[in-house]
């Protein structure tokens, strides 16, 4: 079980609002986070990766605590086994699709497995800025899997894809975190996006 | 015509610009991250020689190096090291001058990084050195090469600086700069347009690579 508690100022068109969440994720299982622009998804994603620090909170995962504010405890994100599909995909425009992975892998016929999954064998050498916007966000869902991680955090996942390869990926993605019992937390705009890949559902508000 | 102010001058641009890469690459770096007073500060003072006059900062660092100030005389009793009127001097004062043509151009490159890339990297277990070596550092090799020859250009040109720390010793603080300067005075004017003429071309040869090289850069290939 994933344990979420925390309290942190995120900077809106409004000015400054505290953001507040007490949650709880069921390790092995997918779970989608809902709710309008401007709630924090984004924010609440970060905070589990590490890569932002509430002013205020306790995160713990499977009984290891990875946050706690007054008890100064804070496992760097290298540590937390997490991987993280970014909004903006944040891919190195100085590596191929293959590089991608191999930053995250040596094992050979792991990255093979990927590139099939993603439908990108036929890139493998190419550079994120000869890819397509789809080909661009299978490459960082690719990549976040690379290091067969935990815990998969996903922000918006699917939005550039088309119907049908988004039903294919979602599949066998599904297939893929099951066989690796990795957790995930996967943020949409769109609540029936996500429909028969997320077991569980959280809307913030 | 005598060759080893030439000589000297590439030497010392050699010299000062790798020290000048070692140092510029952190510390561009770091003054990238979050602004502090502190920081900001540091930044003031490595900026300084790109406005001050050349003579003013000569004439400080040759009172600070002289062997009467009190860092001149520990550098004389600790390290047995005379900056004044040395070439180790010059490559000093040449680490000063131009350190800002070294850090101004990677500071703004690693400014316009998407922090998501380094966010990424450490998502998958990357540490910040691997991240800055395998990341960071690729993606802007356009601006560190500028950043080069920029830091290379300046060293060969500077002539206050240099003439206010090492003088006019043959062989030892004669550059090119000032070998120019010196055949003028001899009304030598043949000799002056030989190294001026050198200097003219190494200098265009330069930045015309810079440009060629950085030519699929979106931006000005001297940003």
């Amino acid at each position: 079980m994933i344990v979420v508690d925390v309290k942190k100022k995120i900077k809106t068109y409004n000015g400054f609002n505290e953001f507040r969440l007490k949650a709880s994720f069921a390790m092995a299982k997918t779970t989608k986070l809902y709710g309008p622009s401007g709630v924090g998804k984004t924010t609440l994603l970060k905070i589990i990766a590490g890569l932002i620090h509430p002013e205020e909170g306790i995160i713990t995962v499977h009984n290891e605590v990875w946050l706690d504010t007054h008890k100064k405890i804070c496992v760097p994100p290298q540590k937390r086994e997490i991987g993280f599909v970014f909004q903006n995909y944040a891919l190195f425009p100085n590596m191929t699709v293959e590089q991608h992975l191999r930053y995250g892998t040596q094992n050979s016929s792991y990255i093979q497995e990927l590139l099939t999954l993603g439908e990108m064998v036929n890139f493998k050498k190419h550079k994120p800025q000869q890819l397509s916007g789809g080909q661009q966000q299978r490459l960082a869902i690719l990549r976040a899997l690379s290091t067969k991680p935990k815990i998969l955090l996903m922000d918006e996942p699917f939005s550039a894809l088309d119907n049908a390869l988004k039903y294919n990926l979602m599949t066998n993605l599904k297939q893929l975190l099951t066989n690796l019992n990795t957790t995930c937390i996967v943020v949409t705009h769109h609540p029936f996006e996500t429909e028969g890949f997320a077991e569980n559902a959280i809307e913030l508000s | 015509m005598d060759l080893a102010p030439l000589w000297l001058s590439l030497k010392l641009s050699f010299i000062a610009t790798f020290i000048l890469l070692v140092i510029g690459l952190p510390l561009a770096y770091w003054l990238s991250k979050k602004n502090s007073i502190p920081k900001l500060i540091l930044e003031a003072i490595i900026t300084m020689p790109l406005v001050l006059p050349p003579s003013v900062l000569g004439f400080y660092l040759l009172l600070a190096f002289s062997p009467n100030s009190m860092l001149g005389k520990q550098l004389q009793t600790l390290f047995n090291v005379q900056l004044v009127f040395s070439f180790e001097g010059l490559i000093v004062a040449s680490i000063i001058y131009s350190l800002p043509f070294m850090v101004s151009p990677i500071k703004s490159a690693f400014i316009h990084l998407p922090n998501s890339l380094s966010e990424a990297s450490y998502t998958m277990g990357k540490s910040r050195v691997a991240t800055f070596f395998h990341v960071l550092m690729p993606n802007i090799k356009s601006s560190i090469l500028t950043a080069i020859v920029l830091t290379f250009a300046h060293t060969l040109g500077e002539f206050g600086v240099v003439l206010m720390i090492g003088g006019n010793i043959p062989g030892v603080t004669k550059v090119a700069s000032i070998s120019i300067y010196d055949s003028v005075e001899r009304m030598d004017y043949a000799s002056a347009n030989y190294y001026s003429l050198i200097l003219f071309s190494i200098t265009f040869i330069i930045v015309i690579t810079v440009f060629i090289l950085n030519r699929h850069s979106a931006k000005s290939p001297l940003e």
